[in-house]
């Protein structure tokens, strides 16, 4: 039983090891001065990690699904490892000077959260893997001492994640209270025979505004402005990133799977007590208010905010399909969409620490000063628009359709959530807009002739913000490389659940 | 097929060109134009050989060339190309245009290699269009050209460029939202998710759908067709924007608009096509009608040169809502002349009389005797104006003509406001022509009048512009004395009962 649980979560306790590798030698007078030893500690662990995960194919489940190894949670974790590393990277370029290891340490162990989080089927484990994932998250939004808009966005970032968690907490008792079980497996089972109880969809609803927090979904999206604009940008980088997966595959886990039956309709002409119309309203409005929030925005990390918020909302669409196919295309999307703004907060980590800010007029001219991150800085930017031919079209059209397409939507010819589609495709268009407007200040307006605060390379940084360039344009003209894992792993869940491992004497 | 790698070949071309550039290291950046120089010119062989291989025989397909290869095999998209008549037409207007384009553009010296690697991407996303078969794959394509025309136009452009690039690239994705919309819905319901146009043109979709789809479809398409009233972005654009791009707007952008049109919009959905045909053929007359009557009222020579477009446009749309063979192919036809003519007249506009006089005034550049100091200009303009209106002998003329024809078999009504926009389209120009150029001639003098010596004389128009201008005058003669060239295979496209657009010519079953 022992041995058993340790094989399972091997990855994560290797990750755990090194956070507490990491914090030990920053206590350690020699080690704690060479900030690129301690990165290079931290990242040891996550590259083991990584190699654990992917040399030890599974597919088993234990306490009832409250651990699951199988290829999708598998697939997520891994994403989920890379995605954080790079922010590690992006923290040794970045405003982060002083307890770098306690840094780097907290985002392994928010990582751990995460890894958790996807690798679960179970209600309580889901609670308790957001609470890992978010507590260290707000400690590294406050964490630059000195700074009052870093002590502040942390403040609201607490405070509106602990009431959402407080939500989140009661909602999944609620659905405890009418089912009588926590795992999403069984919950299916129940739900099938009940259909909808009052009781339980209230519960489904208290739920949905605490997963809304996590994905910065309207109403629940106040603190994401202000987090990303105050926090230190590797850390703003994560919550962007690597959270965000975390948090839309679990959502789609916990909504698909297990809720399948309790979904109603959002249809435009039948629409159905349930959870889709909730979540369909949710999707249009953070589209709606994303997008044009966005318009009016001076500083890139703002943008990128409103855009989050903007970008959630399509893939809250892409769950309004309710099947699996629905969160292939979530989980397809959520993925591009953490590589994209990661690297576009790695660009904006470089620009920030030469020109000492990160409005757009700190952009003007960056093609000039450095061509190949303005380039990169353009892939990243047309892919959130969803311009073909980068990953961000086709994660879009998948997205799109499968919504579109699905049961759900889909009768007599007609499509029942084509008023959903509308509303998005629509705000898509108006969303280049802005990211033009950063485009513009990156390629068109004159550089300003203000001398750089600092003329260093930043290798490191860049070399990684190249690489998520590279993948993006890449996964654009081949989706096939991520896409069939992706299904893969799905079918395999559905097909073929994780079997559940009996303890052994 | 045996030549079938000949259409695949255009694009690579393009962006191996792209790719070379970028890759040309700073130093060398004078060395970008040859590169594009190269690149277009092996793009229209291309084309040119794929042209010249058509099979017009009785039995021969119409749709050749077909490449297909699985992209995103789980989701059924493919890249599927192949071409017909009016596909290989248009792919020859790209590949002249693309040529003249660089010609036009040898004067480029701020930043070559970005300027040149953006042009021939929106070179190489037009082959694209024109060929695809996989309706995925054509969008994909049409949405590539957008960004690059935004930042020629921010980057390099003149008049109020960052408006006009920013207008432009609005409407284009506005327009280009509505065509995925579309898309998504045509994918949905097609059996077997597929985006095979060719299968797609043989479903039978839902009337419902066809009658929400269709107008979506074709409005979207038809945006960067400049159709009334959502042409606004063109003249804004085609002024704000550098000569080259003038060219590429006006002679291949403009055309993906109508292409789309008619091959994704008109072939998929022909209940939609009739239940709609009438309002928009109404738009299209309105459009060609205004755009002429707007022409004749500006002061900024590149203004009415923009506006003619909206007018020849309005032309290509007409044709294309005949639905008889005559209009059909009289609108492919005019699609060809329009590009070459626009992007003759863009050239002498924009780069022979602006980069040396510095303004478009047509009030100052009448004081300037430009028939004088800038002949070959004056010829240029001159052979383009007559072909613009139609006079016989150009491309205009049997496009036009069979327009004609064919709106008053279709449109015997509309027919009316048609000839009155012929009118007013050799009106404007008439005006453009002489009070620019032969200020004199309206006074009635016999001799020019001694027209006021620019400061500094005019610099001498130089090779690359002249061989530029030659071979679009050519063309537009060419095309204009033996016209079969051109729509002999475009009528095989339309005619033969094997044609995805077979449906199209009234009176045919489906």
């Amino acid at each position: 039983m022992n041995t058993l649980l340790f094989n399972l979560l091997t990855p994560e306790l290797i990750l755990a090891d090194a956070a507490l590798v990491v914090l030990i030698a920053g206590l350690i007078p020699f080690t704690s001065s060479h900030r690129g030893m301690i990165l290079s500690l931290t990242l040891l662990g996550g590259l083991l990690s990584g190699a654990w995960i992917l040399t030890h194919p599974a597919n088993y489940s234990l306490f009832g699904g409250m651990v699951v190894l199988d290829p999708l949670t598998q697939l997520a974790k891994v994403a989920v490892l890379a995605l954080s590393l790079i922010a590690c990277v992006f923290a040794y370029g970045s405003t982060v000077k002083e307890h770098f290891a306690e840094y780097l340490a907290l985002i392994l162990f928010s990582t751990i959260g995460m890894m958790l989080l996807v690798g679960t089927e179970d209600l309580l484990m889901i609670f308790i893997g957001l609470e890992l994932t978010s507590i260290p998250l707000y400690l590294l939004t406050g964490y630059l001492k000195k700074s009052s808009t870093s002590a502040e966005a942390a403040l609201k970032y607490f405070m509106v994640g602990g009431v959402s968690a407080a939500f989140l907490l009661f909602g999944l008792s609620l659905i405890y209270g009418v089912t009588g079980v926590t795992s999403l497996r069984e919950l299916a089972a129940i739900t099938r025979t009940t259909g909808t109880d009052p009781l339980l969809l209230a519960g489904i609803v208290m739920a949905l505004a605490g997963f809304g927090f996590k994905v910065a979904a309207v109403p629940f999206h106040l603190w994401a402005p202000d987090v990303y604009e105050g926090a230190p940008t590797s850390s703003a980088a994560l919550i962007a990133s690597g959270s965000k997966v975390a948090g839309f595959l679990i959502l789609a886990k916990f909504l698909t799977f297990g809720l399948a039956k309790t979904s109603g309709s959002a249809a435009w002409d039948l629409m159905q007590a349930g959870w889709l119309p909730l979540l369909a309203l949710i999707a249009a409005a953070s589209v709606v208010i994303g997008n044009l929030a966005a318009l009016s925005q001076r500083n890139v990390k703002r943008i990128l905010a409103y855009s989050a918020i903007a970008q959630s909302g399509y893939m809250l669409l892409g769950l309004t399909a309710a099947n699996a196919n629905g969160v292939a295309s979530v989980l397809f999307y959520v993925i591009v969409y953490a590589a994209t703004t990661l690297g576009a907060f790695g660009v904006v980590a470089i620009v920030e620490q030469r020109r000492g800010g990160s409005d757009l007029d700190h952009f003007d001219g960056l093609h000039r000063t450095s061509p190949g991150l303005a380039l990169c800085m353009g892939i990243f930017m047309i892919s959130l628009a969803g311009i073909p031919p980068l990953a961000g079209f086709f994660g879009k059209f998948y997205l799109f359709s499968g919504a579109l397409g699905s049961v759900a939507s889909v009768h007599d010819g007609s499509f029942g959530l084509l008023w959903l589609l509308i509303v998005a495709i629509v705000f898509n268009a108006v969303s280049l807009y802005y990211y033009v407007i950063v485009l513009k200040h990156v390629f068109v307006a004159p550089a300003d002739d203000a001398p750089a605060h600092d003329r260093a390379c930043h290798c490191g940084v860049s070399a990684f913000v190249g690489l998520l360039a590279l993948a993006v344009v890449a996964l654009g003209l081949y989706p096939n490389a991520l896409l069939n894992p992706i299904q893969n792993a799905i079918r395999s869940a559905v097909a073929n659940p994780a079997k559940a491992l009996v303890a052994q004497p | 097929m045996t030549a079938s790698y000949l259409l695949t070949a255009t694009i690579v071309s393009a962006f191996a060109g792209v790719l070379l550039i970028l890759l040309l290291p700073m130093r060398w950046g004078g060395a970008a134009k040859w590169i594009a120089f190269l690149s277009a010119v092996t793009g229209f062989g291309f084309a040119a050989a794929a042209f010249r291989a058509y099979d017009m025989s009785a039995g021969a397909l119409p749709l050749q060339f077909g490449v297909d290869v699985p992209w995103v095999e789980s989701l059924g998209i493919h890249f599927a190309t192949g071409a017909d008549g009016v596909s290989l037409v248009l792919l020859l207007l790209t590949g002249i245009i693309a040529i003249t384009g660089v010609l036009f553009s040898w004067n480029v010296t701020r930043q070559p290699r970005a300027f040149f690697a953006l042009f021939l991407t929106i070179i190489g996303g037009s082959y694209g269009v024109f060929q695809s078969l996989d309706l995925f794959l054509l969008f994909v394509c049409y949405e590539v050209v957008i960004i690059p025309k935004y930042f020629l136009i921010s980057n390099w452009g003149s008049t109020n460029r960052e408006y006009g690039a920013m207008k432009l690239t609005i409407y284009s994705v506005a327009g280009s939202a509505l065509v995925l919309l579309g898309l998504i819905g045509v994918y949905i319901l097609a059996p077997g998710r597929t985006l095979n146009l060719v299968a797609l043109s043989q479903y039978p979709f839902p009337v419902a759908f066809q009658l929400w789809a269709f107008p979506v479809m074709f409005i979207g398409f038809g945006v960067l067709a400049g159709l009334w009233p959502f042409h606004t972005w063109a003249p804004t654009g085609h002024v704000a924007a550098p000569t080259a791009v003038s060219m590429l707007l006006a002679g291949v952008v403009m055309k993906l608009g109508s292409y789309g049109a008619l091959r994704v919009a008109m072939t998929l959905f022909p209940q939609g096509l009739e239940y709609w045909r009438m309002p928009l053929a109404i738009l299209a007359t309105i459009g060609l009608l205004y755009g002429a009557l707007v022409a004749l009222a500006q002061r900024d020579l590149k203004f009415v040169v923009g506006y003619s477009s909206i007018n020849h446009m309005g032309f290509v749309l007409l044709g294309l809502l005949t639905l008889n063979s005559l209009g059909l192919s009289g609108a492919v036809l005019q699609m060809f002349s329009h590009g070459i003519i626009g992007g003759l007249l863009f050239a002498v506009v924009g780069r022979m009389i602006y980069d040396r006089t510095h303004t478009r005034e047509i009030s100052v550049l009448g004081t300037m005797g430009l028939a004088k100091s800038l002949p070959f200009a004056a010829l240029t303009f001159t052979v383009a104006s007559a072909a613009s209106m139609g006079l016989p002998g150009f491309s205009g003329f049997i496009a036009e003509l069979q327009i004609l024809l064919g709106t008053w078999k279709a449109f015997p009504v509309l027919l009316i406001f048609t000839m009155l926009g012929v009118g007013i389209t050799v009106a404007f120009t008439l005006r453009a022509l002489q009070k620019s150029f032969f200020p004199a001639l309206i006074s009635g003098e016999t001799a020019p009048a001694p027209a006021p010596e620019p400061h500094e004389p005019l610099p001498p128009i130089t090779f690359p512009e002249r061989l530029g201008a030659v071979i679009l005058m050519a063309a537009t003669i060419g095309v204009g004395l033996f016209p079969k060239v051109l729509i002999d295979p475009i009528l095989h496209s339309f005619e033969s009962s094997q044609s995805m657009m077979h449906h199209l010519i009234q009176g045919v079953a489906r």
